[in-house]
């Protein structure tokens, strides 16, 4: 009774890291797309870990239960600061935003970041600093 | 101080990671723990004293089933917008000001905002958070930093300041 609730858990995680997957393919550009992928995909996997653990409770295994619980916990840290750090990335190296996207905010602060870690490296390499200002202005 | 809090934490988790009491593990564990420390003992964050507040553990323990709420919660209406033969999104990056000060809780806060509806943090400068929000709702700053932080930061607060 108990072992099938687990394998429920199993089965729904794997059911939305297949809407991650999905969402990956339909949504138009990288920001939506990291937003399913990081959301469906994180919880996903985090239902599959914790089933796992159940099961390894179930059959006296400790060490698996310990182990399947900390790498939910890892990846529950680690997966939105990834996508953070991804979509930030995206954002200053130009990438636009999908064009029925209602707002962007981001724009001004962009700017300023660009700016800012291109002028210690623009005496080295001028050249770099320009593209990225050109890049900002299409943008 | 830090650079021994820092140490204990890796050689735990080490341990829990490996589950058994050989002496080559515990050497191995020492050995990488000292490492990992030496190099990342400096961003270890500050407020040691907070970590053993049994208040704060337990306003944590509250805060994972509501977190986990509307996580889920957040996890079902993305995935009926993908799945919607439509695909109904209004995206758009948003600026939201958060009232949480410590860096800790800035980040807990930006976590927990990527993890929930359909927003992702991008940017955090000061106390503006820049989020790409999915469907984008809500006139001015008040509304919108009402709905996307409004929600996780009383508990924050009393967990991480």
């Amino acid at each position: 009774m108990l072992e099938s609730v687990f394998y429920w858990f199993i089965a729904v995680g794997l059911a939305f890291d297949l809407f991650g997957c999905i969402g990956l393919i339909r949504l138009p550009d990288v920001y939506n797309r990291a937003q399913a992928a990081t959301k469906c995909v994180t919880l996903g996997t985090c239902l599959i870990l914790t089933g796992l653990a159940g099961l390894a409770v179930t059959r006296g295994n400790g060490a698996m239960c310990v182990k399947a619980l900390l790498c939910a916990a890892f990846i529950l840290l680690t997966s939105p600061t990834g996508a953070h750090a991804l979509v930030r990335g995206a954002y200053l190296s130009g990438l636009k935003l999908w064009e029925g996207s209602v707002e962007d905010a981001f724009a001004d602060r962009a700017e300023r970041i660009r700016n800012e870690s291109s002028q210690p490296a623009s005496p080295a390499s001028p050249e770099e600093g320009v593209t990225h200002r050109e890049e900002a202005e299409t943008a | 101080m830090k650079w021994l809090m820092c140490l204990l934490l890796v050689f735990a988790l080490w341990m829990l990671l490996f589950w058994e009491f050989s002496l080559s593990v515990l050497a191995s564990g020492l050995f990488f723990a000292l490492i990992v420390s030496t190099l990342l003992g400096d961003i270890f964050p500050d407020n040691l004293h907070s970590l053993f507040n049994p208040r704060r553990w337990f306003f944590l323990l509250l805060y994972l089933p509501y977190f986990l709420f509307y996580c889920v919660k957040a996890n079902l209406d993305v995935a009926l917008r993908v799945l919607h033969p439509d695909v109904p999104i209004h995206p758009g990056i948003v600026k939201v000001t958060t009232t949480l000060k410590t860096p800790l809780a800035k980040t807990a806060l930006a976590n927990s905002i990527t993890l929930t509806p359909g927003t992702l943090t991008v940017d955090i400068d000061g106390q503006d958070l820049y989020v790409h929000w999915i469907n984008v709702s809500g006139r001015d700053l008040e509304t919108r930093s009402k709905l996307i932080c409004g929600v996780f930061e009383p508990m924050l607060r009393r967990i991480f300041e």
